[in-house]
């Protein structure tokens, strides 16, 4: 067994959510130039130009890349020789996550569903966490971390469908979802598929879509082709930059796939706006 | 052809029928912050005829909930939250003086028709950019119902806030007008 110490998990994710608020991960920073570039509407080339001085703002004065500093998004793998010593794992990654919020001044944007109230004083600051747990051969801690921000959250959707609905089904669903969210998850968006598995599965699956670097292939060459495909389809829209009509609406299509049951064929979309702040480490 | 303007608030009415969607705005003066918790305390005081926090008439609201300033700044990050939260109480507010809105994303009718009759505009602020935005706000007080933390209203006094037109008061809509220039079918 190889023993971690509690307060070094800690301090890690609270390392990653300092740095991931206001340094704009190398990934989503080329992406957006590249669309800068590409983008064919002066209006959205130049909403574009203002994302980037942002992120160079951002960096340069350690200030939050937006207001929006997220719900905290972690995907763990937990290696079966390791042991915590300390405290849980679980309330490692809660308490950096509270210390990480606090001291980059970073905003408390958990509440309770229906009397909106702040949890910050009682529950924690941002807290709690949103984790899942994964257990894995070997002997250390593999933490994939994004700040998941509301807007984009709120135009994601699923459904399940039928199996003969096929391709053609997953492409007509994701565009239409796009194409209603139109301007609201502040494009040039990426866009997490998750298909297969069962209702939930397809939604975290969606999720973690989000969490592959910006710019690489999917290892799958059909699913390659559907996120091309997709992408096309996604741009064709005109949204642009903030909506404002454009090339450009999304830097990205990624798909995780799974099995599903013989009977459906589940599908989610997960949005992430332009300002993809997610990172990576491993302990 | 989209232009240029240099704005002072308050506004007045001669002021928003001039602006066109897709003119740039650069606005200085104070501006008040409310996101949906505020909006709801500030529409059941105009309906039971109650005073504001603050003087309604030509007024701009941000829909804006900021980050905790760092010691010595008056702000922090504070980019524009999604607008059609706002849209059940954006006319109300219309109709009681306000002039303009700054936010982002798609409003509802009701909001475009109230634009139209009362001279509103609502204006959009680039999402995601909130340390630059944040840089334009030279100084922030909570003025009413701090206990809602990050979305009590404030005085925020702006210099040079860019903004863009969205909906003017014609009923033109920016966010189509974009999107059918560079739709391919």
């Amino acid at each position: 067994m190889r023993v971690i110490e509690f307060n070094d998990v800690v301090k890690a994710v609270r390392d990653i959510i300092v740095h991931c608020g206001t340094d704009l991960p190398q990934d989503a920073y080329d992406a957006l130039k590249q669309a800068m570039e590409d983008e064919k509407s002066p209006v959205s080339k130049e909403v574009l130009k203002q994302i980037l001085e942002n992120a160079d703002i951002a960096k340069d004065e350690k200030r939050p890349l937006c207001q929006d500093t997220g719900l905290a998004v972690f995907f763990v793998k937990v290696g079966d020789e390791v042991k915590i010593n300390g405290g849980l794992l679980k309330d490692a990654i809660n308490k950096g996550t509270e210390q990480g919020y606090t001291d980059a001044y970073l905003r408390a944007s958990t509440c309770e569903p229906f009397s909106r109230a702040n949890l910050k004083d009682t529950v924690g600051y941002n807290l709690p966490a949103i984790i899942h747990f994964d257990i894995v051969a070997g002997d250390k801690i593999d933490i994939e971390y994004a700040a998941k921000g509301g807007g984009s959250e709120n135009v994601s959707r699923a459904t399940v469908f039928p199996p003969a609905a096929g391709k053609d089904g997953i492409v007509e669903y994701v565009k239409e979802v796009i194409s209603n969210a139109g301007p609201n998850p502040c494009p040039p968006i990426t866009v997490g598929v998750g298909i297969g598995g069962t209702f939930e599965k397809a939604a975290i699956s969606s999720k973690h879509a989000l969490f592959r670097t910006l710019g690489t292939h999917n290892e799958d060459p059909e699913m390659d082709e559907l996120e091309q495909r997709i992408l096309t389809e996604i741009n064709n829209l005109g949204i642009g930059a903030m909506g404002m009509g454009g090339t450009k609406t999304a830097l990205a299509v990624h798909i995780e796939s799974n099995p599903c049951h013989i009977a459906s064929l589940p599908v989610s979309v997960n949005v992430q706006c332009h300002s993809s702040r997610h990172t990576h480490i491993t302990i | 052809m989209s232009k240029t303007y240099n704005l002072t608030t308050p506004l007045t009415e001669e002021q928003t029928r001039m602006l066109k969607a897709g003119d740039i705005v650069y606005l200085s003066g104070v501006i008040f912050t409310a996101r949906d918790a505020a909006h709801k305390r500030l529409v059941d005081l105009i309906e039971a005829g109650e005073e504001l926090p603050f003087d309604l008439e030509g007024s701009v609201i941000y829909f804006v909930g900021p980050t905790p300033p760092k010691p010595g700044d008056p702000i922090g990050s504070a980019g524009p939250t999604t607008s059609y939260r706002m849209d059940s109480y954006s006319p109300t507010m219309l109709k009681h003086g306000s002039k303009g809105m700054i936010g982002k994303g798609k409003r509802n009718q009701d909001v475009k028709d109230a634009c139209k009759e009362y001279g509103g505009i609502y204006f959009g602020a680039t999402g995601g950019a909130g340390a630059l935005l944040g840089k334009q706000i030279k100084s922030a007080e909570v003025i009413a119902y701090p206990e809602l933390g990050p979305e009590a209203v404030r005085k925020l006094e702006v210099e040079n806030f860019p903004v863009t037109v969205i909906n003017d008061t014609y009923g033109a809509d920016l966010y189509q007008m974009g999107r059918e220039q560079y739709e391919v079918k």
